[in-house]
């Protein structure tokens, strides 16, 4: 069953120094205050993965947490370059990221792998392109029934995943709803995984039976963190907050200014503080 | 209204004109969502628009800064988790035309948004591919839209994030793909489209006040004019108030929250 706990205790008990941590949600619920709750406590070592290692990792690269990344697509969407994150390839500040590079096809499927206890999955893709030559965990698997050829990655096995949801129960069971990307199968995949959630309410009461939902006792921790997604958002509770991601950009460029941001920021901060960002009022989601 | 238009309007606009009514297409952020939107606004109104998100049918009235934002689940008749997506609708084949943009496209339109320089030491490390090697392999063909400049149009990729044509020919099929590739690439100077044998991208039309002598500045390699190249029809009075709007909405929605 999962433990309902605070984030500090959560991020404590569950996101240990050299983890392979996965921290997902597509654009949407990208768990943002666990990942400055990381940043709290000094975790180092950490190998990060993700697919779209938007600003939550550039945060975690620029602080200093990661010693490597798996990914398939490493900007600030619609904004341009994560500056962190290449000041870590390009000049190894802070410190050195082993980079392990696919494509989205590849990682949904390495995390549904995962999800499903696979030691791999195979995709119909990569054919062409450069990255098989610069990724060795981009090997060949010949299908036994018609000899076709096909792509094959690890699956990703994550000590512990990382997501953001709209409410739990007070049992700990989590609904998801929108746009749910891998975060399902992150959570599936990984030996612990804690979700943050803008509610705690009495019953889930799903909106449909196909709803996507956790049950608690596929989950290790559940945490209330109202806001805990921004500046991404919670479907049905408040928008994406896409001039705080062009913002970004000017905050990032410089080492400097990027620390002193840390340091007002996530430093000297702590969880309640994501509690402006969320809506006072829930809307129903859409 | 004004009529006048930039070039950058008139490469939406072209782009927008190469997508029909029937076309369930896998759209890239950036130039590719503009124009997939100008078309659902205007002659193509029941086209079928997909993020990789997991957003199906989905109908942006501000277009998303980002490819999941919250405007695009709001408006789509149905969303799908992310490996459904690549999986069954993708890889299933049931995409008919992917619009992609990049950094740097080389003569077969083969594209790079990986690095510029060695990958290991790179000079520039650029996002990475994202969906674009799958959507490249398993769209039923592929729109390109991109600026011409000489630093995106060039001689050599250093590094083929999705393929094209690869080597040109029948590169494609000798890889066992079945899908036809890039078949236009829309730029803000002229339309190039590949040459039936040799696949090397050819302009086949020019947009209305550019010149032969600007594509050749432009473009990284020699490049190659059809034996008929036609002139771009300009941007009609609708064409234009529905892109301004939109990008005007657009704007508006960026800045505010």
């Amino acid at each position: 069953m999962a433990r309902l706990c605070s984030l500090s205790e959560a991020i404590a008990d569950n996101v240990w120094d050299g983890d392979t941590v996965a921290m997902e949600g597509f654009t949407h619920l990208i768990p943002y205050a666990a990942g400055h709750e990381v940043i709290r406590q000094g975790r180092r070592d950490l190998y990060l993965v993700r697919m779209t290692p938007d600003i939550i990792y550039d945060q975690l690269i620029g602080a200093g947490c990661a010693r490597g990344m798996k990914f398939s697509w490493g900007g600030n969407p619609g904004v341009g370059s994560l500056h962190r994150f290449r000041d870590a390839v390009e000049n190894q500040w802070p410190r050195a990221l082993d980079i392990e590079e696919h494509s989205h096809a590849a990682m949904a499927n390495a995390y549904e792998a995962g999800a499903a206890s696979l030691p791999f999955a195979m995709l119909r893709g990569y054919i062409g392109a450069d990255l098989p030559k610069v990724n060795p965990n981009i090997r060949n698997v010949t299908c036994p029934f018609t000899g076709e050829v096909l792509a094959a990655v690890p699956a990703i096995l994550p000590d512990v995943s990382i997501i953001h949801a709209q409410r739990a129960d007070r049992k700990g069971n989590v609904l998801i709803e929108g746009i749910t990307g891998v975060q399902k199968e992150a959570v599936l995949a990984a030996k612990r995984s804690i979700v943050t959630v803008e509610e705690i309410v009495e019953e889930l009461n799903p909106p449909s039976p196909n709803s996507t939902v956790l049950p608690s006792w596929a989950v290790t921790a559940v945490v209330h963190v109202p806001g805990g997604a921004f500046p991404s958002y919670a479907h049905g509770y408040y928008p994406r907050s896409n001039a705080f991601y062009i913002a970004w950009d000017k905050i990032a460029r410089e080492r400097e200014t990027f620390a002193a941001w840390i340091e007002e920021n996530v430093m000297k901060a702590s969880p309640e503080d994501f509690g402006k960002y969320a809506a006072k009022k829930p809307v129903k989601a859409a | 209204m004004n009529t006048d238009f930039t070039p950058t309007e008139m490469m939406t606009i072209a782009a927008a004109r190469a997508l029909t009514n029937d076309d369930v297409c896998f759209v890239g952020i950036g130039a590719p969502s503009a124009a997939c939107n100008v078309a659902r606004l205007t002659h193509a109104p029941d086209i079928t628009l997909i993020y990789e998100s997991g957003t199906v049918g989905t109908k942006p009235d501000v277009l998303p800064l980002s490819i999941g934002d919250g405007e695009l689940c709001d408006t789509a008749l149905f969303t799908v988790p992310v490996p459904e997506m690549f999986r069954y609708w993708l890889q299933g084949g049931r995409i008919t035309t992917g619009f992609l943009g990049g950094a740097q496209i080389d003569k077969f339109a083969n594209l790079n948004t990986t690095v510029v320089g060695p990958y290991d030491k790179p000079k520039v490390r650029l996002p990475g591919g994202g969906g674009a090697p799958e959507i490249a392999s398993n769209c039923g063909r592929i729109f390109i839209t991109m600026a011409l400049t000489n630093r995106g149009f060039v001689e050599k990729l250093p590094f083929i994030t999705s393929m094209g044509h690869g080597e040109g020919g029948d590169h494609r099929a000798r890889l066992g793909m079945k899908t036809k590739g890039p078949t236009r690439v829309v730029t803000d100077l002229c339309i190039f489209e590949p040459d039936t044998e040799t696949k090397e991208l050819t302009v086949v039309s020019i947009h209305k006040g550019v010149t032969r002598a600007q594509i050749r500045e432009n473009c990284g390699w020699t490049v190659k004019f059809a034996d008929f190249v036609e002139g771009t029809p300009v941007p009609s009075e609708t064409e234009l108030t529905v892109l301004r709007d939109i990008n005007a909405r657009t704007k508006k929605a960026h800045e505010a929250a």
